[in-house]
């Protein structure tokens, strides 16, 4: 790490070790309670992806993207509302402002990229917040998840509007999310901690027709 | 409900993710401590209050976050514009059918703008 980032950052490890179990915003609803089980009639799957790393990059495009290309080897997203992903798709980019992404990646990695991506970054004016424990991310997956979309979101929906590889903060049940198309049939929304437990039983009530199951 | 075109987002979104924050263009006195009572209570306190055009902030709440300006007709309630902070309206009380040097230029441009009006 520069000297520079060493002098004036203070950064630090939040990822619990194997010592402190570390626990979801959805820990109680979503994994000790009694969730509904997939079953033949499901017509939607709800899924959790628990402590991922979410890091907040904030500057300009050009100085971020050359330093994320670096590290990474994929860039950012070149729209608006957009979202890039790395070949294997574990590692993702939503463009959310028009100086501000959200980049995703595998739980742990979080704290050594922010590293890494600090010191390509050199003395550029940017900001990196780990949100890591601000957020979870939830995946739905089924025939009927753009039906259960569409009764929880005023945003449109339809794949002519909502290609693959798009990603917006919308509002959501009267809360907000980010949701974003990563593949043909998946999508993927990011909850804020203190709306997750509100927005994943909205989700289990606007689903409960289309028999709702979660996978654990 | 209103479709507003967020300049930002480059797309139109719902109104429920948009806050109105008032009157757009109102320049802080760049000497706040030379001013009258009267020039300062006019600067904050003071609104227009117009019949037809007005320009107005707005943020893109649920969203992007970033302000922007409306342009927006008082009595039919018609967005005519929306544009970035910095930039200039096109349609003013002067011009209420938009200033005619860039309309030429950029008709296509303010069309879709145009089209920000859904109510
Ligand atoms: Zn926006």
């Amino acid at each position: 790490m520069s000297n520079l980032v060493a002098q004036n950052i203070r950064t630090f490890e939040t990822h619990p070790g194997v010592e402190i179990s570390a626990e979801s915003p959805l820990v109680f609803f979503h994994q000790r309670s009694g969730a509904p089980a997939p079953c033949t009639e499901s017509r939607v799957a709800l899924r959790e992806r628990a402590l991922l790393g979410h890091l907040i990059l904030r500057g300009g495009a050009i100085v971020l993207d050359e330093a994320v290309h670096s590290v990474l080897g994929f860039g950012l997203p070149a729209y608006p509302n957009a979202l890039s992903r790395d070949e294997g798709g574990e590692r993702s980019i939503q463009w959310l402002s028009p100086d501000e992404w959200l980049l995703i990646v595998p739980g742990g990695e979080e704290f050594g990229l922010e590293g890494k991506l600090r010191e390509a970054l050199g003395d550029a004016h940017y900001a990196i917040v780990n949100v890591s424990g601000g957020q979870t991310l939830l995946e739905l997956e089924g025939e009927a998840a753009r039906e259960l979309l569409m009764k929880s979101t005023p945003y449109d929906v339809h794949p002519d509007n909502f290609p693959v590889g798009k990603g917006v903060t919308t509002v959501f049940a009267k809360a907000n999310l980010i949701l974003r198309r990563p593949t043909e049939t998946r999508w993927e929304l990011v909850l804020r901690r203190s709306f997750a437990d509100y927005l994943y039983r909205w989700i289990l009530d606007a689903g409960e027709a289309y028999a709702i199951g979660v996978e654990v | 409900m209103f479709h507003i075109y967020c300049p930002y987002c480059e797309e139109h979104r719902e109104e429920e993710e948009f806050h109105p924050k008032g009157q757009a263009h109102i320049a802080r006195p760049e000497e706040p401590e030379a001013c009258s009572d009267e020039e300062w209570g006019d600067y904050l306190f003071f609104r227009d209050n117009p019949r037809g055009i007005h320009h107005e902030l707005w943020v893109h709440a649920v969203g992007c976050r970033k302000f922007f300006n409306i342009t927006r007709h008082t009595v039919s309630y018609a967005i005519l514009e929306t544009y970035k902070m910095g930039e200039l309206p096109r349609f003013t009380a002067e011009f209420p059918e938009g200033s005619l040097s860039e309309k030429v230029t950029t008709e296509a441009e303010a069309m879709s703008r145009q089209e920000g009006v859904k109510a």
